[in-house]
């Protein structure tokens, strides 16, 4: 799986993160990189716990590194989700919770077929 | 430090470790980077490197403290002053970013990062402020210049007074010096005159510019060998007001202190307090401080040096001299003055020449150091105050003694490596009374005690030692701590900090303590022993001389007995089983002692019933040790019979005590002045110190 393939699967424009990197081992490090960042499970526990305030770092925490690589589509929702959170909880935290962490998964899925078939 | 040659310092303040690391791939190949994962951290590094730090990038978004939180530490701190910060956040709401710029942010930039863009706007941002911090260093070198080359001017155009003159080149060293510790003793020791440091230095100064007069009196006048003629002396005297006339006359500077100060001494450092001096005759206080002051160390300093017409004269001989009145009459307060500085006066102007071996070689390392023209005079002062620290740091770590400095801005204090160890600090902390954990070091009302010892502290006065119990975490022990404050130069002074050091004392403490209890105590029962009872007994009526209170003595029927039939050791048993119950009996802050051989005494304040609490007692000591019947003889007297007077109560008891024994023993019995006045004394001698008994009854 190349790069390339990687940011199809997750529905994200690779051209357009790289036209702006400008450097695919750049890409290629940080976005391996996302695996290992701990923001979103901040973001779970917090929900977990009603923690509003922290739950708000976590998934602004998620949109900006989402905004540097370029994953567009957990881009969208993880700043729905921010918004949402900005001043505490609000009806539509939890559908925009579950909508982030689907396009996650499909992120994270991604990401670890890329690592996996580049060792 | 570091070096000049080394990259931009950049601290990047960001929570996540990813969008830190992007930063950090972009810039590390141009720049030194730190990072900070939180606002506290942040400030944190900004306390160690707010010196070196070339740029902040700053997240908005983050725990403990945000990125305002850090905005408002660098407003308060000032670095925001020096210090660019380049806001980098996701953040795109306009009152937010509004908000930033108000604090004090000059730039932004926003994600997604693009590696040209955070390039371009770092770069800019520091050769902007390189600039300006170049354009700060080069006006505080030419302010420093100037006082060094206005300094340099005055010594040049003294000396070639003083040349002209055929004086040594000391004279305007020396009285530049004396004129300086006779204004600073006024300050000090007078409510009359109060001069700040600035002051001080301005006349010290100016003093230099006595006899700048003289450069138009005639040399041969000037140089006479001999006595000057009537007509001569006429001459001779226009050097002050000719002095007086050339500063005048300059064509500028006329508003300039030093020049206003400098006409004072000029045309005024010859009048005289009671009025028969020249050039106008001025009486008493007409004359400015600053002339009269000049015009003693001028006449000081003339007398111990030696001169074409006369030789130098000892030092006690000319403040004699002065004192008689044999050169002139001066304010009483500067003879004040005089007499009080005597004893310094010849030290200083010794321990001058030293200062002036030292100042050499300051000079020479400077000139040195301006040789390299790309250092300016703020980077050489870092420098210096960097070798100071790394000095300090060394001598610190060899040492097992708590090193601390304390600054009330920032409000921060700082430990020693060992130190903050020992105590299980950290070695900055930052509001360091608001942590609980340095608090509880010392506890709150020790604390305060300190403070209140630090602030009797003067700026004359800043040396200090204050002897407490520090809460380590592996347990308590004494320490005293020296230490030295720091005041600020203005004046009133005001307190700014504090450097010292915590000496461990538990060990020399735990000793005197116990010399003090071997002192103060009976070895063999471990109370009180006579003198330290009576010390005790005579500070309690003292202190509250309206109470009443009563003094019972004690002794055992047929010790001696005993003693004779069981032996010694026995008998030292019985003695320590009696005293047991008497510590048993006696409530707290009754005072028990042994007074003699078998004697004890006990002093109690009371209230109203007092009969019933001596029964108490008596019946209390009764009972039988080893088959040894314990049978008491007491004698009570009370302050209401013998006053707050130790030594009567004392003979009283002691009278009572001896009628029990003479009326059978086995009793208690009160003081009664009419049957016991003339009673002997029951009391065996004994010798306090070793507690050794002469068992002679």
């Amino acid at each position: 799986m190349t790069l390339q393939e990687c940011y199809k699967a997750m529905g994200s424009n690779y051209d357009e993160v790289l036209g702006r990197l400008r450097s695919e081992r750049m890409i290629h490090k940080f976005a391996l990189k996302f695996l290992e960042d701990t923001s979103y499970e901040l973001l779970i526990t917090s929900m977990e716990n009603k923690d509003y305030a922290e739950a708000f770092r976590g998934a602004h925490t998620i949109k900006g590194i989402c905004s540097n690589l370029g994953f567009t589509r957990l881009l969208a929702s993880s700043t729905a989700l921010t918004e949402s959170l900005r001043n505490g909880w609000t009806p539509e935290v939890d559908t925009l919770l579950e909508e982030t962490k689907r396009d996650y998964q499909t992120v994270t899925e991604a990401l670890m077929a890329f690592r996996d078939s580049n060792p | 430090m570091r070096s000049a040659a080394k990259n931009p310092l950049i601290l990047i303040a960001d929570d996540s470790a990813m969008n830190r690391a992007v930063l950090v791939e972009m810039l590390e190949s141009e720049y030194e980077l730190i990072e900070a994962k939180n606002g506290e951290e942040a400030v944190e590094q900004l306390h160690r490197h707010s010196m070196e730090l070339s740029l902040v990038l700053l997240d908005i978004v983050m725990p403990v403290l945000d990125g305002f939180g850090v905005l408002a530490e660098m407003n308060r701190h000032r670095w925001i002053e020096q210090l660019p910060v380049i806001m980098i956040t996701s953040e795109t709401t306009p009152d937010r970013i509004e908000q930033a710029y108000e604090m004090g942010a000059t730039d932004f930039i926003g994600r997604p990062f693009d590696p040209l863009i955070v390039h371009k706007r770092v770069i800019n941002t520091i050769l902007l402020h390189a600039k300006q911090k170049k354009l700060i260093d080069l006006v505080a070198d030419q302010i420093y210049e100037k006082e060094q080359s206005s300094s340099l001017m005055i010594d040049i155009l003294s000396h070639i007074v003083e040349f002209r003159n055929g004086e040594s080149g000391l004279h305007v060293r020396h009285v530049n010096l004396l004129t300086a510790m006779f204004l600073r003793h006024l300050s000090q020791h007078t409510d009359h005159y109060r001069f700040s440091r600035s002051e001080i230095s301005l006349i010290s100064t100016a003093s230099a510019l006595h006899d700048i007069g003289k450069i138009a009196i005639d040399d041969k006048i000037l140089n006479k060998p001999g006595r000057l003629t009537t007509e001569e002396f006429e001459i001779m005297k226009t050097h002050s007001e000719m002095g007086a006339r050339m500063l005048k006359e300059l064509p500028i500077h006329q508003e300039e202190p030093l020049v206003r100060v400098a006409y004072e001494i000029c045309r005024w450092h010859h009048e005289r307090y009671d009025g028969r001096g020249y050039p106008d005759g001025l009486v008493g206080d007409q004359i400015p401080i600053s002339a009269q002051i000049v015009a003693l160390a001028d006449v000081y300093d003339a007398l111990t040096s030696e001169r074409v017409y006369k030789p130098a004269f000892t030092h006690d001989k000319a403040v004699e001299m002065i004192l008689g009145g044999e050169c002139g009459t001066f304010n009483p307060l500067l003879m004040d003055c005089l007499r009080e500085l005597s004893g310094s006066i010849q030290d200083e102007l010794r321990g001058d020449n030293l200062v002036r071996a030292n100042e050499r070689e300051m000079r020479n390392i400077a000139e040195e150091l301006l040789r390299h023209k790309e250092l300016t005079s703020a980077e050489r002062t870092l420098h210096l105050l960097e070798h100071e620290r790394m000095k300090y740091a060394f001598f610190a770590s060899l040492t097992n003694e708590i090193q601390f400095e304390y600054t009330t801005t920032p409000d921060v204090l700082s430990l020693s490596t060992w130190g903050a160890e020992r105590l299980g600090l950290e070695e900055v902390e930052l509001e360091p009374f608001q942590n609980e954990k340095v608090i509880a070091i010392l506890g709150a009302d020790v604390w305060r005690e300190l403070f209140q010892t630090l602030q009797a502290a003067t700026a004359e006065e800043p040396d200090f030692t204050y002897d407490c119990l520090v809460h380590y975490p592996d347990g308590d022990r004494w320490a005293r701590i020296v230490a030295r404050t720091s005041w600020s130069p203005e004046d009133p002074p005001v307190f700014t900090g504090v450097i010292g050091k915590a000496v461990d004392i538990h060990d020399s403490r735990l000793k005197l303590r116990k010399l003090e209890q071997m002192a103060s105590h009976d070895p063999l029962t471990g109370l009180l022993n006579h003198a330290a009872a009576r010390e005790q007994i005579k500070a309690r009526m003292e202190v509250a001389p309206e109470g009443n209170y009563a003094l019972a003595m004690l002794d055992l029927d047929h010790f001696k007995s005993a003693n004779d039939t069981y032996g010694h050791s026995f008998g030292d048993k019985v003695l320590c089983f009696l005293a047991e119950k008497i510590r048993r009996t006696i409530r707290t802050g009754d005072i028990a002692a042994r007074v003699g051989g078998d004697e004890f005494l006990i002093f109690l304040e009371y209230q109203q019933e007092l009969a019933s609490m001596i029964q108490r007692i008596y019946s209390s000591l009764g009972g039988e040790f080893e088959g040894f019947r314990l049978s008491v003889s007491m004698g009570v007297s009370t302050s209401e019979e013998a006053g707050q007077d130790y030594n009567a109560l004392f003979q009283m008891a002691d009278s009572a005590l001896y009628t029990v024994k003479r009326g059978g023993r086995g009793q208690c019995r009160f003081y009664d002045p009419l049957s016991m006045k003339d009673a002997l004394s029951a009391i065996t001698p004994i010798d306090a110190d070793t507690g050794a008994s002469k068992e002679e009854k």
